[in-house]
């Protein structure tokens, strides 16, 4: 074993010396050929493909070799089949964005048992069932941002709706519970939250539920929907509404898919992380785990190549970091 | 794997024989599918993921037992994947109650079993189509599903019971509810293949008026098949629910249709009259395998989903297919016949 390692370290070293991408692979001290796996809730949602292009940046930069599958559909259970597959396929790690906080537990667990290093992106499992977390933004920090800058646009007064996901998303409805706490401070005192609605992260569901919202409630001053898929197709049914302008909408979108709703005065600003910088730190976590740098322990730290040194935090949570907000101002200098 | 005795068929083209070649294209199919597998990758064939494949198939293919029964009889329970649903939330609902587990399951299997009963209620008595019935249940039950967990899920199973979703058995590669899958395997095709019930049912799916006139209790027998249907879904949600450790409404959504793929490529006659158990168990497996060695191949979803499409598809045309060839097999036969025979 130690001998092994020495003739690592030395073949690094050497290697080292002949290209500057070397240089900061020694530096990074991560092993090479780590086999990496993404499984978003999702394929074919470019939210999870731009966080697998990051994903995959990082994967390079350490000389892994990384691929992403995934089902069409968003249950748990066609997850779980994957889980079996790429264990079958005895890859080094897994990076999840898991679509039930249970469901994928046991499979998970029973991975971590044959020394599969598994990381959550995005959507986080229930304890025990994965070495580290990489999150977003901490579940407080989004949804405050998001009540904040819809209170800005709708002069806190009126009252408000959330357009979600699925009723089960596990993020999405962490960050409702503390939307409604966070609305029940005194500087929110005249918004009332009117209605929850779902759209599945369908859109044509969540177009047709934004449509009933109107219908519903015909004093909506303003839509929070704190999902990429909801928000734009919120979005393109106000757009060609005599609500345009008059509704306020925000949330969580991307801005090639807000763009034209920012430019066209339907959306004023909305909020994201960078779903890209996201894949990016949960690979160089994957392959900080597989290179025995980190276990998920507190307090442990390793390098995340561009995004620099990152600390793992309480229960094994790596944070990405705060929201960026998206108006016409800025919405130009960013594309994914 | 034993092939149970084929069916003493009571429709006049001797429909047995045409269903032995069918089951038999089928297992050449599995057989094909096992091999083209284990070239796609090595992963394949090995006891690990031999034993995954089995458990993700285990509610497909124990709701298939019992749909082969309601299909041969000449109808259709589209409800099935709602009353793992409903099921999979009552016991979640039960549990966060604090009911005993062993209550639990069976308040769930009660559930199944009355939501069954409703769907042959309003078949037999109404005498309304199997199909417009659990459309519509398919609907109501999933609408219950939703009014008594809502968009909860319950999670905080004790391990000894999800252990039994998801575990092995002790020393095996066996997934556990595979066991229970193959007890009632054998019980469904003992019933089938060998009683007079199951005689019945291929009477009455081959032509249910005349099996009025031949004194059979057509409404009651029907009864009888969608409460097994539910009662069967009720034990695969239970299966469902500790395999993924999460009663959750939405539970199996889409199910049904795999099931009925299933049953139709295992050469289960949509029409009725025809079909055997160990076709449709053949067929479910022979859908997992083509899926699980696609995946491991890392073939795209895309091309997954086409593959599935034209299984199903020859799922209708290959049992059709082949009884027009034995059609003009016989046609030639009794051209051929007189000549050699009488003057």
């Amino acid at each position: 074993m130690h001998h092994r390692k020495a003739m690592l370290a030395a073949l690094t070293l050497s290697l080292g010396t002949l290209s500057l991408g070397a240089v900061a692979l020694a530096q990074t001290g991560l092993q090479k050929g780590i086999t990496i796996a993404f499984l978003p809730k999702q394929v074919n949602n470019p939210y999870f493909a731009t966080a697998w292009k990051g994903g995959q940046a990082a994967v390079k930069e350490f000389a892994g070799v990384g691929k992403q599958v995934g089902p069409s559909d968003a249950g748990a259970s066609s997850q779980v089949s994957y889980i079996n597959t790429l264990l079958a396929q005895r890859q080094k790690a897994i990076v999840v964005s898991a679509s039930d906080q249970n469901a994928l537990v046991p499979y998970l667990k029973r991975a971590m048992s044959q020394g599969v290093k598994v990381v959550t992106y995005d959507s986080d499992v229930a304890v025990g069932g994965r070495n580290v977390f990489v999150s977003q933004a901490s579940a407080d920090t989004i949804a405050r941002d998001q009540v904040r800058i819809l209170a800005r646009q709708i002069g806190s007064k009126g009252e408000i709706a959330i357009l979600s996901a699925t009723p089960n998303a596990t993020n999405q409805n962490a960050w409702i519970k503390v939307m409604q706490e966070e609305l029940k401070k005194p500087q929110y005192k005249d918004m009332r939250l009117v209605k929850i609605a779902y759209g599945n992260d369908d859109d044509q569901k969540s177009f047709t539920e934004m449509q009933g919202l109107m219908q519903a409630y015909p004093n909506l001053r303003g839509v929070i929907s704190p999902t990429t898929v909801g928000i734009s197709a919120a979005a393109r049914y106000l757009s060609g509404s005599p609500y345009k302008g008059k509704v306020a909408l925000t949330g969580l979108g991307t801005p090639n898919q807000m763009r034209e709703f920012v430019k066209n005065g339907t959306v004023q600003g909305f909020a994201l992380w960078n779903p890209e910088d996201l894949g990016y730190l949960a690979s160089y976590a994957a392959a900080a785990l597989v290179s025995g740098q980190i276990t998920g322990k507190e307090g442990e730290k390793f390098s995340a190549g561009k995004l620099g040194q990152r600390t793992v935090g309480k229960d094994g949570v790596v944070i990405l970091g705060p929201l960026t907000v998206f108006d016409k101002n800025n919405i130009d200098k960013f594309n994914f | 794997m034993t092939v149970p005795q084929p069916a003493p068929p009571p429709a006049p083209q001797r429909p047995a024989r045409s269903l032995l070649g069918w089951e038999t294209t089928i297992l050449a199919l599995v057989a094909v599918a096992l091999l083209v597998g284990s070239t796609l990758s090595d992963a394949f064939l090995t006891g690990a993921n031999l034993s995954n494949l089995a458990s993700n198939l285990v509610e497909i293919a124990l709701i298939a037992l019992t749909m082969t029964l309601v299909v041969i009889a000449a109808e259709i329970d589209l409800s099935v994947a709602s009353i793992v649903g409903m099921c999979s939330a009552l016991l979640g609902v039960l549990w966060a109650a604090q009911v005993p587990m062993g209550l639990a399951i069976l308040g769930a299997l009660g559930l199944g079993a009355l939501a069954g009963l409703l769907n042959g209620w309003l078949v037999t008595r109404l005498g309304l189509p199997s199909l417009a019935v659990t459309i519509g249940t398919l609907a109501l039950y999933r609408g219950l599903a939703y009014a008594l967990l809502g968009d909860r899920a319950v999670a905080d199973f004790p391990p000894f019971w999800t252990n039994l979703g998801f575990g092995l058995v002790p020393g095996t590669q066996l997934p556990i509810p595979i066991v229970a899958f193959v007890i009632l395997a054998v019980v469904t095709a003992a019933l089938l293949h060998a009683t007079p019930f199951g005689r019945s049912l291929y009477a009455i799916g081959a032509n249910e008026v005349a099996a009025r006139f031949a004194g059979l209790r057509v409404g009651r027998t029907k009864l009888l098949l969608f409460v097994l249907s539910g009662l069967m879904s009720a034990f695969a949600a239970v299966v469902y629910t500790f395999r993924f450790s999460s009663a959750r409404a939405d539970n199996a959504v889409g199910l049904e249709l795999s099931v009925i793929a299933a049953v139709l490529l295992g050469g289960v006659s949509i029409f009725g009259g025809r079909g055997s158990v160990i076709g449709v168990i053949a067929a479910v497996f022979l859908i997992g395998i083509i899926q699980n060695a696609l995946t491991l191949a890392d073939v795209p979803n895309e091309i997954l989903t086409i593959v599935t499409g034209l299984l199903l598809i020859l799922s209708v045309l290959g049992p059709n297919l082949a009884a027009r060839v034995r059609a003009a097999r016989q046609r030639r036969s009794t051209l051929a016949g007189p000549k050699g025979g009488a003057p």
